[in-house]
Parts: structure tokens; sequence; C-alpha cells
């Protein structure tokens, strides 16, 4: 870890601390999400304390590869908490929820490695994640979680999918979103059967009851809920 | 001041309001830009100008037939849940599971409402449930006679509308690309894959033996119904974009899990034919 105060810096650290910078006053420009930016403003205030390795990861929304990556992001983020789950799986799980949440753990660790493969150079980097609310000895709240993060998901993609321009990209999208959304179901069903598209308790995530919708939200938004369990900076330019 | 909800409430009056902005894709991003720059006192004129523009073009008759499509698929499952909860002698095995299958008729019957406003058609529904054979006997003859008599045959066929709802949305996204009204395409497809999944689960529980999610089988078909085939055909695809997804990056992800983790599109051609299996007349062209 090095520091900015530290006197002597090479020429290429150099470089990545002026862009870094240049990211952030560019996400303060654009972004929309309150929250976010108090705390990047807060960030940005310990001058002192930035580490030059780890000035996070930046999706730039203005083309497909900036969604993409918004969409690896999330990605990384269930696989690493179904990854966390089947280290040591709840002992209240019957055989049903332990093999399908197996299942799940790997499609979220192919989804995330197609993002990876098909980004190659122009991904982010590996997240870090943030699980020390989550008690994953107990069923109730692995489900619980588990929940949040496919309802959530869904959200996402189904929000994101008006900014894809690529039509192979949008329908990768929906291919993927649908797996999300049966994901969903099938948790939901374990906390409460029946409860499998219970839209009003999908409102704050953008569902319309009436109209018997989903959830949508934006980026913004989505990232704004999932900043609890994502260690490293995420800088959203772009939206 | 929220543009999504002024769309909506625009939408309540003008169920075109999506089609006329659509072909002013470029007038409605250059909008939202120009929404960030602009003070919130000048919106109200930004918007105007925006309106005037969306309401000066021809509606895009793709989006249209989509719509009118999507309209079509909702009208089969909504009678098709109306039936069995309203006029079968199928025996729920629980209250569950008979309120689980009125649910998902509210949700279809809010799609056709839906989709019906989005059309700006006030009448009465295009198809009702004379129009359709459940059974599907021409094709089919007698393997779905007992559809509204044994609930594991309901369930079946349930189950095939539910995942082809779920591949016929996604094959139309590319249709809808960068317009407004794709949200509420994906709103919608999302929610069918909900009831795919908890369909698959009562199924399940009623002993055959699905998972919430389309398993791998050689023909795409996890279901075991040959009948259904046509509605699986491609699911066994492990293969996205051009990448292997078995042992992707040197994964322990298997064939199965490859299988399951991507849903499949399905054409439009495709989706009629199978649809026009339970249509009597009205067929889709």
């Amino acid at each position: 870890m090095e520091n900015l105060n530290e006197p002597k810096q090479d020429v290429l650290n150099e470089s990545t601390i002026l862009e870094a910078k240049l990211q952030r006053r560019s996400f303060l420009r654009y972004a929309g999400a309150g929250a976010a930016v108090v705390a990047l403003t807060a960030a940005g205030c310990r001058k002192d304390r930035v580490a030059i390795p780890n000035m996070g990861a930046t999706l730039d929304f203005k083309d497909d590869v900036g969604v993409l990556n918004y969409a690896y992001a999330l990605e990384q983020l269930e696989a690493a908490f179904y990854i966390r789950v089947a280290s040591a799986l709840p002992s209240s799980f019957t055989t049903v929820q332990r093999n399908y949440f197996q299942d799940v753990q790997f499609h979220e660790i192919a989804h995330r490695e197609f993002f990876k493969k098909a980004l190659a150079g122009n991904a982010i980097g590996s997240l870090e994640v943030d699980f020390s609310s989550i008690d994953f000895t107990s069923g109730a709240a692995v489900l619980a979680a588990a929940q949040t993060f496919e309802d959530l998901g869904v959200a996402a993609y189904n929000g994101a999918g008006v900014r894809i321009t690529n039509t192979a990209n949008l329908v990768i999208a929906g291919q993927i979103v649908s797996v999300e959304a049966r994901h969903a179901a099938w948790v939901r069903d374990q906390i409460n059967p029946g409860s499998f598209a219970n839209l009003s308790t999908l409102v704050p995530f953008g569902a319309n009851v009436a109209g018997g919708l989903d959830g949508a939200l934006t980026p913004d938004r989505v990232l704004a809920l999932a900043k609890p369990f994502i260690k490293t900076q995420i800088n959203v330019i772009n939206l | 001041m929220n543009i999504i909800n002024i769309l909506d409430e625009i939408e309540k009056v003008d169920g075109e309001i999506y089609e006329r902005l659509s072909p002013r894709r470029k007038a409605m991003k250059d909008f939202f830009n120009v929404g960030k720059k602009v003070s919130l006192a000048a919106l109200p004129l930004a918007l105007g100008s925006m309106f005037q523009k969306a309401y000066g073009q021809t509606n895009p008759t793709s989006v249209t037939e989509v719509l009118n499509f999507a309209l079509a698929l909702e009208y089969l499952e909504y009678n098709y849940y109306n039936h069995a909860l309203t006029n079968s002698t199928i025996v729920f095995p629980n209250a569950a599971s008979r309120t689980a299958i009125e649910t998902i008729r509210g949700h279809e019957r809010a799609h056709v409402d839906l989709l019906k406003g989005a059309l700006n058609i006030t009448g009465a529904d295009a198809y009702v449930d004379a129009d359709f054979d459940f059974t599907g006997a021409a094709t089919f003859g007698t393997a779905f006679a007992d559809v509204f008599s044994n609930y594991a045959t309901f369930l079946k066929v349930a189950i095939a509308f539910e995942d082809t709802g779920v591949r016929a949305y996604k094959g139309q996204a590319g249709v809808l690309k960068q317009n407004a009204v794709l949200t509420t395409a994906l709103q919608i497809h999302s929610v069918e894959a909900r009831h795919a999944a908890h369909v698959r689960q009562m199924a399940a529980a009623a002993g055959i033996p699905l998972k919430p999610w389309i398993a791998y089988a050689a023909n795409g078909n996890d279901t075991g119904i040959a009948q259904v085939n046509a509605v699986y055909a491609g699911e066994q695809s492990t293969m996205q974009a051009g990448v292997e997804i078995t042992g992707i990056n040197g994964t322990a992800v298997t064939q199965t899990h490859a299988a399951e983790c991507f849903d499949e599109i399905l054409n439009g051609t495709t989706v009629k034919t199978i649809a026009n299996i339970f249509i009597r007349t009205k067929k889709l062209a």
C-alpha cells in the first residue's frame, strides 16, 4: 500500500493518481446517487488515506462495455455469496436446498466467468466483498440474503436492458435474467411458500403490482443497495 | 419531478406513447442528457419539445407487432388458468396450490390489460376461452385430453406455456432494443420466469421430478413430455455468444450447470406454431 504523502513516487503511479482524480471529478459531476456521492466526497477529503493499487472499479456507462461490466460486478457479488454459502451450508438446509444452492452457485460462477471472458481486456478487476452482516450458519439468514441478491439481480438486469445497444448483448442479458428470476422464485418459496412472484414485496425494487410487472432499477439505485456488500469502491460515470 | 411517472400517466390516456416516443430515441436520449444540465425550472419546456417531436412520427409497426404478439400469448395463458380455476374438475392437492394458480392468473390478466392499454385497445378481449382448445387435440390427439380434470396434466401444459412465454419475450428483445417499452417487456418476462419456476416446483411436489430451472437434456426438453419438444428445442445449448460455458475458465461448471444457467430464446415463428396448436380459430399469422 502506497499513499499520496509518500515523497517518492514513480511516473506510472503519478499518472494513475491523476487519472483517478479525474475519474472522481467526472463521477461527482455525473452521478445522481446521493449516498454514493456523499461517501465518495468524504473519501476524497481523506487524501492521505487513498491507496493507489486499490482505486476501485469504474463502470463507464457510455457504451455496452460499461453495462456488461456492471453485470459482471453483480455476478461477482452473487457468485462470491453462493461460494461462501456452499463452503459451509447451514445445518438446517434440506437435501433439496443443499443441491439447489450448489446448482445456483455454479450458475452464478458461470455467469461471472462468462462476462470475464467476454469482456477480456475490458473487464473490471475482481471485487472485494463484505458479507460480515450475514450469519452464514443460519438457514433463514442465508435464504433472506439470497432472496435479496436474486431479486436485486432481476431488477438490475431489467433496469439496465434499455441501455444495451448491441442485440447480441441484450439477448445474453435476457438469457441470464430469466434464470435469476427462477432462482429468486425458488428461494422466495423456501422462505414463504407461494411468494415466488409477490410483486407487492418487490415494489421497493421497482415492481408494479397493477401491471403485473417485476422489479426494474437503474444502476445507481442497484449499486446503492449492493454497496453494503462490496468493499471495493465502484465509480460510476456517464450514467 | 419524475419523468417515468409522467410517461406512466400519459400511457394511461395514450397507450401508444412509448411507440410514439420510440422513433425519437435520439430525441429522448438527448432529452435525458439535457436534463442533467438544465435546471428543474427549465424541464417542462424541454419535455414539451420532446413530446412534440414524438407525436410527429408514425408508429413503428415492429413494436406494435411485438406487443400484439405478446398480448396473444397473455390471452392464451390467462384463459388457460381461468378455465382451470372456474370450469374444471381439477383437484388441487391443497389450498396453496390453488392460490398459486390464482396468483399467476392475476398476473396474466394484468399483462393482458397492460398490453391492451399500450395498444390502445379499449374493447372486449380479442380471445376468449372458446377460442382455445387447451388439449391441443388437433395436434396431440388425446395426450392432454384430461388437461382440466387431471392436476398433473394441467401442470405439464402450464409449464410448457410458461417456459414458452419466457423464451418468446426474450426472442423479441432485439426488436424493442433501446425502446422504453423494452423495460416493461423485461418486467413481464421475469414474472413469467418466476411463474415457470413455481409451476415446476408444483410439479415436483406432485411427483414429476423437475427443477425450477430447465435442466440439461440431450434434446433440450427436461420434462420428458415428447409433445412439448418444440418448447425446449435448443435449451441444451452450453455455448453462449461463441463462449463454451462448460468448464469455463477452468471452473467446475458442468454441462448441466452450463445448460441451466442460460435460458434460450425462441423466435416468433416457432412460438406462433406452438401457440396455434392451442388456438381453434383466429390463429396467429
